[in-house]
């Protein structure tokens, strides 16, 4: 099973290099990690999304929070969170079939953001199935390129301990 | 004031308390070692290889609970460093080990001796730096001894380019400390230890188990207390050896791979397990199911990813053993568990485990025993790794704390030669004595210099058995006795080493020469090697095979042929 797991980090050299070994060497698999700045300077917010049961859920937390250079660890239950993941999907295209990719890019309210005379990148968020269920229809004009960011997630207003 | 960053290193370290550093210089440290020079205050001990530099400076942590310093050169210095580092990270012992590292501009050119120390180490360590700047010296030293010597205690290596040596800047040594992601849990749980006092009230059967945590945070006299109070028995882990005295009427003794079989015995029948700062280590466990399957589990442990980590807690309570026990005490009720107690006896009386075989041969088991009893259980003892480690743990009286020092989690063979010259330089008035084997004695000899030079009086006891004791004894019972690269057939005249380094030499072949052979040892001024040719294909016992539990015991060697069949 897949858990979200949201960690606050010190933004400096070396860090995500911390992170990637504790992780590589006590056999836990990262399915996807986004990393970006926080709201606070000096500090980076990371979305892990980790497979394992519960066990190693709470060993890849207790890991985690003993490295120094991690500030807070939460992991996120599933329906309590808002989660996005984004993705740029190169597709081959020819004269014939831009209108019928176009009709199912405007179905996902994904974008066109790119269009050349033999291709188009299509540009999509949301949460993973949406993102899969796009691509898997997409798949039969040919999927040259996809890019993908990785969950980011963040606990709804509601859920929030005050 | 503006101080070179070579000054700021040893004016950090003496605010920082260290008197003592075990090192060897190099190209990248010798701005290092040139202000060295002017800081009498701190001693320098010049050892023969890093490794033993590291190893020295863990014995000497152990011994003092002081964070223990190390020093060496970029690349070649710094990677010899790395076995040392991973034992006390395994060990959980504060040493701050200081690297010199190539010039910045140099740094990711494969410059001479350049090696990416904090990306070895990274593993290896509790946390390590790489210092940029001349002016951040003072505060990530005193950092690094903060993260190092408190919480669970770890390795923290600190890499300083030589151009960032040499460097001058304003000294200023911080008052605080601002570590926000470093969490350490000061207060107990009063919750959890009131659900532990109503699990110790209602157990039946309970043991506690003590391991190397229980030593750390120097929680002797209340381990005592709680055994006392509660009348439990006491089980010590490797690790745990001399946080509880051993002929203490509550001492069961050391569990697992090769612990005596009444203590794993004992841990089967278990109804509750109270451990205190251990980590139910595999060699302890052997096969989880088997292990104590009717028992509840108290966990006391400062390191929240310990508990759960190998076994099913009921109520795990984090914090410093010593602060924990000392809310905990007060809580409970004297009790007494007289059935438990006689029935341990009876699994004592049945399975003895340590009994040493009536022969003219010279039997390691025997001259640990002897030791023991000359040194009246008051000696430190420090070991190496293998077959003597354990005859030293079985059959050594511990009278006292923190008496015991092993490489218990890595198990580095050749701790027991430098990590005795550390522990006898934090503690000059003590007994040390150094048990190795023939084979981890050779790999960090070379520090007998530093022991001579230095005038440190260890007593190296050499259990010669020209083997690789240990792996023989595997191969013996498990691959048939196909021996396969175990032989040492040209070990050195250790005797003629001695004399090579200055230092007196004796060998003993003979089991009417033991006791003499000792106590020339301790009435003699200076190190000693004794050279004892002991029983080659002696076998530890008990034994549990890896992997499989106190169900598979081999007690002794003679129904051995039968156990193997039956498995």
């Amino acid at each position: 099973m897949n858990r979200t797991i949201v960690a606050l980090v010190e933004d400096k050299p070396g860090v995500l290099n911390r992170i990637a070994s504790m992780f590589r060497r006590r056999g836990f698999n990262i399915a996807s990690l986004a990393v970006g700045h926080s709201e606070k300077i000096g500090y980076s917010r990371m979305t892990f999304v980790v497979e394992g049961d519960e066990f190693t859920i709470d060993q890849v937390t207790k890991q985690l929070n003993s490295l120094i250079d991690v500030i807070t660890v939460s992991e996120l239950e599933d329906n309590k969170i808002v989660a996005r993941e984004l993705a740029i999907i190169k597709v081959a295209t020819t004269k014939a079939n831009r209108a019928e990719i176009m009709q199912l890019v405007e179905i996902f309210r994904a974008n066109i953001v790119d269009v050349s005379s033999n291709s188009i990148i299509v540009e999509v968020t949301g949460e993973e199935d949406k993102i899969e269920s796009l691509c898997s229809l997409l798949k039969p004009f040919g999927i040259k390129e996809i890019m993908r960011t990785g969950r980011v997630a963040m606990l709804r207003g509601i859920h929030e301990k005050s | 004031m503006k101080l070179t960053g070579s000054q700021m290193v040893c004016e950090s370290l003496l605010r920082e308390g260290v008197d003592t550093i075990f090192g060897i210089p190099g190209g990248a440290t010798l701005p290092l070692y040139d202000a060295l020079a002017e800081y009498t205050q701190l001693r320098h001990i010049l050892c023969r290889h890093e490794e033993g530099a590291a190893m020295a400076a863990d014995g000497y942590a152990r011994v003092t609970g002081n964070v223990g310093v190390c020093t060496a050169t970029s690349g070649p210095g710094a990677t010899n460093l790395v076995t040392g580092i991973a034992s006390a990270q395994m060990d959980s012992v504060p040493i701050v080990a200081i690297t010199g590292q190539v010039p910045r501009e140099g740094i990711g050119k494969d410059f001479f001796q350049e090696t990416d120390v904090t990306g070895v180490t990274l593993p290896v360590t509790k946390h390590n730096f790489l210092v940029m700047e001349t002016k951040d010296i003072p505060r990530v030293i005193k950092e690094a001894f903060h993260i190092a010597n408190t919480g669970r205690p770890g390795p923290v290596l600190v890499d300083i380019p030589k151009d960032v040596l040499t460097g001058k800047a304003e000294f200023f040594y911080p008052d605080e400390i601002s570590l926000p992601g470093y969490k350490i849990n000061l207060e107990a749980d009063l919750v959890q230890i009131k659900k532990a006092v109503k699990l110790i009230k209602e157990a039946k059967r309970p043991l506690i188990l003590a391991g190397h945590g229980a030593i750390i945070s120097r929680a002797y006299d209340e381990l005592r207390e709680l055994a006392e109070k509660a009348e439990i028995p006491v089980i010590t882990t490797l690790l745990g050896l001399s946080s509880f005295p051993t002929k203490h009427f509550l001492n069961v003794g050391m569990p697992g791979m090769h612990g005596v079989a009444y203590a794993s015995k004992a841990i089967y029948e278990a109804d509750l397990l109270i451990s205190l700062g251990m980590r139910f280590d595999d060699r302890v466990t052997g096969r989880i199911s088997d292990f104590s399957p009717n028992s509840k589990v108290i966990h006391i442990d400062i390191d929240p990813s310990e508990i759960g980590k190998n076994v099913k807690t009921n109520v795990g309570i984090i914090g410093d053993v010593k602060k924990v026990l000392r809310v905990l005490l007060p809580l409970l009720n004297g009790q007494s568990h007289p059935n438990w107690i006689e029935r341990i006896e009876q699994l004592r009386r049945e399975h003895p485990s340590l009994r040493i075989r009536n022969t003219e041969k010279l039997l390691p088991q025997f001259i640990m025993s002897e030791l023991s009893t000359i040194t009246e259980g008051k000696a430190i003892v420090c070991t190496g790794v293998g077959q003597h480690q354990m005859w030293a743990a079985q059959y050594y009286q511990f009278d006292g704390p923190n008496q015991w020092l092993t490489s218990g989690g890595l198990g580095a063979m050749g701790y027991e030669v430098p990590a005795a010259i550390g522990a006898k330089i934090a503690a000059p008035d003590r007994q040390v004595w150094s048990i190795a084997g023939d084979g981890g004695f050779q790999m960090t000899m070379c520090e007998l210099a530093t022991a001579m030079e230095n005038k440190v009086a260890v007593k190296y006891a050499i259990f010669n058995n020209n083997y690789l004791g240990m792996v023989r004894q595997w191969q013996e019972i498990f691959y048939e006795k196909r021996y396969s690269g175990v032989a040492y057939q040209n070990n050195p005249d250790f005797v003629k080493l001695a004399e090579a380094y200055g230092m007196l030499g004796i060998r003993v072949t003979e089991k009417n020469q033991v006791v003499p052979a000792i106590e020339q040892a301790n009435e003699t001024d200076g190190p000693v090697i004794l050279d004892f040719m002991v029983q080659d294909e002696e076998n530890v016992y008990p034994m549990i095979p890896s992997g499989q539990s106190v169900k598979e015991l081999i007690e002794e060697p003679s129904n051995l042929e039968e156990k193997i069949k039956r498995k």
